[in-house]
């Protein structure tokens, strides 16, 4: 059997890895709540394994998403990834060639050079040599973006890079070190001994007229078994632990698991599959425009893979949901932060023994204008006019000021105290017998929507504008006039709720598009979901987003958020509107016009029932 | 002082002397806005808890600065947090961090005790 | 051939400054960007604190200026630079001045307090700013709400637009609160059986006899004061707007039905000054307004040679003080000249 005492290091610390990693793959998997291991199992022998697959090689091996930041940045991973897969590979076929099918232990392909320095007679010799070095170029190249990435990281589109801990460093500087080392062994021993390819050969000859090759060969094998086991023994506590992680992200994702209300075995998962590329940083409005550059995504998951607690971190993010966007591994971010916060429940228990129950009124559609939109009574009462022009026997449920619907309470980690509003307002809404809710905040939206399980549908007000329109229940008049559409976070990224804002604004409003659009919206800086910012720091994020979206000098910056609208009120010479005012703006009274209504064909069923007086005029 | 077998009733005066302010300068470092308050009242008149309870930001910083820490027990588990009163603001007091805060250091503070 | 001066901005300030220079024998061209000299004064029906008709300083004003000065009204200035001892200037209507000094007097502009959406301006029909309340006056209309009734409540709201950092001022306007309480007294006259309140954070009562019609307000004419900050406001079917604000003294929240609601406006930089700061290369606060050489000693001189300021352009300012500072930066200019 071929072998040599250097192989040690590396076949202990693969045999190291392989342990560490099975261990932990199977506690996670274990710690899957149980409704997730079911869906796991249903899922494992279908084809989405076989989209998994396909997964895998497109963003762990290729990583797609990372040439679409930035070509060189994807470059680099890929050179890294898929080559190193390579050279394996084809280090496995090489040895397997050469000894005519035999494996033989799992050190010899990869040392295959050392065991074999020049088999003149194997017949593929100069092919397999040629492919080695040129895979080898291949993965030399990306450690030396990597190298260079250090040094400046701008080149390679990142403004600024993570900031790493011992372990990753430590981690870092073995892989560093892994294939430079190869490079150098199999020189030295191809000048020693001969073989080697247009790389080996040539390098070989070159430091052997004036380096003794014999007597250095066979320390820099050491050197590289050891390079490699170390970095398999650091691995698994590094953030390299994405390598075998991200994999099995991608199989428990496409099996439809998803994070839950609290820490489970996924969030573990998701945690170790982050590799902490700093994407999330830049992606930041709050280091791009704050210049807070501690508190980002890439930080906070890896406090919490490795338990440093720090409450401030978790309650300093905007919850815009922007890093989720961009992640190249998919991680979802934002509910991992929102786990954290519901841990750490900062603060103290709410006592609301003091909430009565909400007075009730009987209508059709109840409108909540929310907490912000009080701050905003142009909207309310644009909101008011365009219901009553609508003959809709509407709720104004919050008229006189309401009970918060609990959503800011959720995104500071207060869940029991979100429930609690939540019963006080649903018993309400449940009483009143109406037959959908409408409201023109996307976070109470997105509270109502998600939260309620109401049995009623819940509109956000564009959504129901939509409705209206497609319906011929509102008629609006185009103005002669130019508008950027701003997307709020909880009802953009948060609700995906895109389309109908803009197809009632295409129909009011020639619509100019900023750069960062629809998913990729900026947060107005306003978020109840960032705790700790100071509202200086929330100006200077205002302030970025406002120039971003008035780049193109429109008339008027509209958004579908009171919060938002307040937000930009402060930095904006632009006027800035709510949908609703101008669609209030541009309403054609069906009180002075009546049109007759054409046959309503395809109206959704939900849409018919908010509009009673209208079907019964119509039979 | 000799003692007399019963005890006045307690001062209604604030002991300004004797008043710790634990829970001030735990605050105070946690949430540092809280030095801008100008008592406007504007956080407590949009409050959407202060219209169902005796409840006021406003007077609550100053019972925390004053170092009135019973009352400021008994009265800081009542926001709603929703925001509203951060949105009205005109100092810029960072409100939902400050009554965290506030928060936070009664659960230090009296666990303390 | 006498040295030239060029005034921008023909309201209190520069018309005093105006008035000075011509005496002291300089050239003077007054730019206006509005139709009429006078600035805000045009708007004022009377004057704190002694509530003296606004058109008796506008008339003293007018009166002093030279006949020679040329004042050209409805024009702005296109472009302005700063040659080494003289100033150029193109007009909108194309002419160019130049001039051996400048005189920046461009003053305010009211805040819009259609920004502070939350009191509904211009939402509500009911709710008005000091400046609309002081046109009534001036046009010796009749106070009535949008409905034609005579109201009998009136709030006056302190502070919109002053010393808040939700619409990006942070600073005070100084002389709003008394203006609230100059207005306070004036619907008192007129409505005598009309309630008053006026809702305020501080109320600063710094210069004499300020404090005496504070006095006046509440001892003859009942005024009331509450301290507290309005928060927001409602509109009530009737047309009547519903206040939310915090009685601070008693500690508890507080609504209250008002027929009228007057915002007290403050003051914000003018507009032109962002433009003028580029052309002239001066330098402004954080507030927007010019900051002056040197806050005690140099108020009138700028950063720049023969560029000089007078008036609410470095800030908010009392008419008597912006005539003082009028006639410090007209005999600064002079000093300048004479030495150049």
């Amino acid at each position: 059997m071929l072998f040599d005492w250097f192989v040690l290091p590396f076949t202990l610390g693969l045999a190291y890895l392989l342990v560490v990693v099975s261990v932990k793959f199977y506690c996670w998997i274990k710690a899957l709540p149980y409704s997730e291991k079911q869906k796991l199992k249903k899922a494992i022998f279908t084809t989405k394994s076989l989209i998994s697959f396909k997964e895998i090689v497109m963003e762990s091996l290729l990583h797609r998403k990372i040439f679409k930041v930035n070509p060189l940045l994807g470059y680099m991973h890929m050179s890294l990834a898929f080559g190193w897969l390579l050279l394996i590979l084809l280090g496995n076929l090489e040895s397997r060639v050469f000894n005519h099918g035999e494996m033989g232990p799992p050190y010899v392909p990869i040392f295959f050079r050392f065991f074999n320095p020049n088999p003149t007679a194997f017949a593929f010799h100069h092919q397999f040599s040629f492919i080695m070095d040129l895979v080898l170029v291949f993965v030399l190249s990306g450690v030396a973006l990597a190298y260079y990435k250090r040094l400046n990281s701008n080149t390679l589109g990142l403004k600024r890079i993570t900031k790493h801990i011992p372990a990753d460093m430590l981690a870092l500087t073995a892989l560093w070190f892994i294939f430079p080392l190869r490079l150098l062994a199999e020189s030295f021993t191809s000048g020693s001994l001969g073989g080697g390819s247009f790389l080996t050969a040539n390098l070989g000859n070159v430091l052997n007229s004036f380096l003794p090759s014999e007597i250095l060969y066979y320390p820099f094998w050491w050197a590289y078994s050891v390079s490699l086991g170390l970095f398999f023994v650091a691995l698994p506590y590094s953030r390299y632990m994405h390598i075998p992680t991200e994999m099995l992200l991608i199989f428990l994702k496409n099996a439809g698991i998803e994070e839950q209300n609290s820490h489970s075995g996924f969030t573990e998962v998701e945690l170790n599959a982050c590799s902490r590329c700093g994407i999330c940083i830049d992606t930041c409005q709050l280091s791009k425009a704050a210049g807070i550059n501690n508190v980002q995504s890439v930080y906070q998951l890896r406090d919490i893979r490795y338990d440093t607690q720090d409450l401030n971190r978790s309650l300093n993010c905007l919850m815009c949901g922007r890093c989720d966007t961009t992640c190249p591994v998919g991680i979802d971010i934002a509910g991992i932060r929102q786990i954290k916060r519901n841990e750490s429940a900062p603060g103290l228990a709410e006592n609301y023994t003091y909430i009565k129950p909400q007075p009730v009124q009987h209508a059709d559609v109840i409108y909540f204008a929310g907490c912000m939109t009080h701050l905003t009574p142009s909207i309310k009462k644009a909101m008011v006019n365009i219901f009553k022009n609508s003959d809709i026997n509407f709720w104004f449920m919050d008229e006189q000021g309401s009970l918060c619907c609990g959503r800011p309470q959720l995104l500071a980690g207060k869940n029991q105290e979100a429930k609690i509003l939540m019963q006080k307002n649903k018993m309400a809404i449940e009483q009143s017998q109406a037959k959908a809710l409408v409201t023109n905040c996307p976070i109470c939206y997105k509270m109502f929507h998600e939260e309620y399980k109401l049995d009623i549908p819940v509109y956000h007000h564009s959504q129901y504008f939509a409705g209206l329109l497609d319906n011929n229940l509102l008629e609006l008049n185009h103005l002669n006039t130019s508008a950027v559409y701003h997307d709020p976070c909880e009802l953009g990224r948060g609700s995906k709720v895109y389309k109908e804002p803009r197809q009632v604004l295409n129909s009011i409003v020639a619509l100019n598009q900023p750069n960062d659009d629809g998913e990729k919206a900026l947060c107005c800086g306003g978020s109840l979901g960032n705790v700790s910012i100071s509202s200086e720091q929330r100006t200077l994020v205002t302030k970025q987003a406002c120039d971003t979206l008035l780049q193109n000098q429109p008339e008027i910056l509209v958004t579908g958020c009171p919060l938002c609208k307040k937000t930009f009120q402060k930095v904006s010479d632009t006027p800035v509107l709510d949908l609703a005012e101008l669609v209030n703006n541009s309403l054609i009274s069906r009180k002075q016009k009546p049109k007759p209504l054409k046959k309503l064909e395809k109206i959704d069923q939900v849409l018919n029932s908010l509009v009673p007086n209208q079907t019964a005029d119509l039979e | 002082m000799p003692d007399f077998g019963y005890k006045i009733a307690k001062d209604r005066q604030i002991d300004y002397d004797e008043n710790k302010r634990l829970i001030f300068s735990e605050v105070a470092a946690w949430e540092p806005s809280i030095y801008r308050c100008i008592s406007c009242g504007t956080c407590a008149a949009t409050c959407s808890a202060g219209q169902y309870t005796d409840y006021s930001l406003r007077k609550l910083i100053l019972l925390v600065k004053r170092g009135e820490e019973q009352e400021v027990i008994t009265n800081v588990s009542k926001c709603l947090l929703c925001g509203k009163c951060q949105l009205a603001c005109p100092m810029g007091v960072n409100t939902r961090n400050l009554i965290l805060g506030i928060q936070n250091a009664v659960k230090k503070t009296t666990y303390a005790v | 051939m006498s040295k030239t001066v060029l005034i921008i901005g023909g309201g209190v300030a520069g018309l005093e400054a105006s008035g000075v220079l011509s005496k002291l024998g300089y050239t003077i061209t007054i730019v206006e960007a509005s139709d009429r000299i006078g600035g805000k004064l045009n708007r004022w029906a009377n004057l704190f604190p002694t509530q003296r008709p606004a058109e008796e300083v506008l008339n003293y004003l007018k009166f002093q200026l030279d006949p020679n000065t040329s004042i050209i009204t409805n024009t702005k200035i296109d472009d302005i630079s700063l040659g080494k001892t003289q100033v150029s200037a193109t007009l909108s209507n194309g002419n160019c001045i130049q001039a051996d000094a400048v005189l920046v007097s461009t003053g305010f502009e009211f805040f819009d307090a259609r920004k502070k959406e939350e009191y509904g301006y211009k939402i509500y029909e009911n709710v008005i700013t000091s400046v609309d309340l002081e046109q009534i006056f001036k046009d010796g209309k009749e106070l009535k709400t949008s409905q034609g009734k005579t109201p009998k409540r009136i709030g006056i709201i302190h502070c919109v637009g002053s010393r808040d950092e939700k619409v990006g001022n942070t600073y005070c306007s100084k002389v709003c609160c008394v203006t609230g309480v100059k207005q306070a007294i004036e619907i008192k006259e007129r409505i005598p059986s009309c309630e008053v309140f006026n809702f305020y954070m501080d109320l600063r009562m710094f210069d004499r006899h300020f404090e005496d019609i504070y006095k006046k307000a509440q001892v003859e004419h009942h005024v009331q004061f509450i301290r507290g900050r309005l928060s927001e406001a409602f509109e009530n079917p009737d047309g009547s707007v519903m206040i939310k604000v915090e009685d601070t003294l008693l500690g508890k929240p507080m609504k209250m039905n008002l027929d009228l609601v007057v915002l007290m406006v403050g003051f914000v930089p003018s507009s032109s000054s962002v433009f003028l700061k580029k052309g002239l290369q001066l330098e402004t606060g954080n507030d927007g307004f010019f900051t002056p050489a040197d806050e005690h000693y140099k108020t009138v001189c700028s950063n720049q040679k023969g560029v000089f300021f007078a008036g609410a352009c470095t800030g908010p300012k009392t008419i008597e003080n912006t005539i003082t500072e009028a006639r410090a930066a007209a005999l600064e200019i002079a000093t300048y000249l004479n030495q150049n």
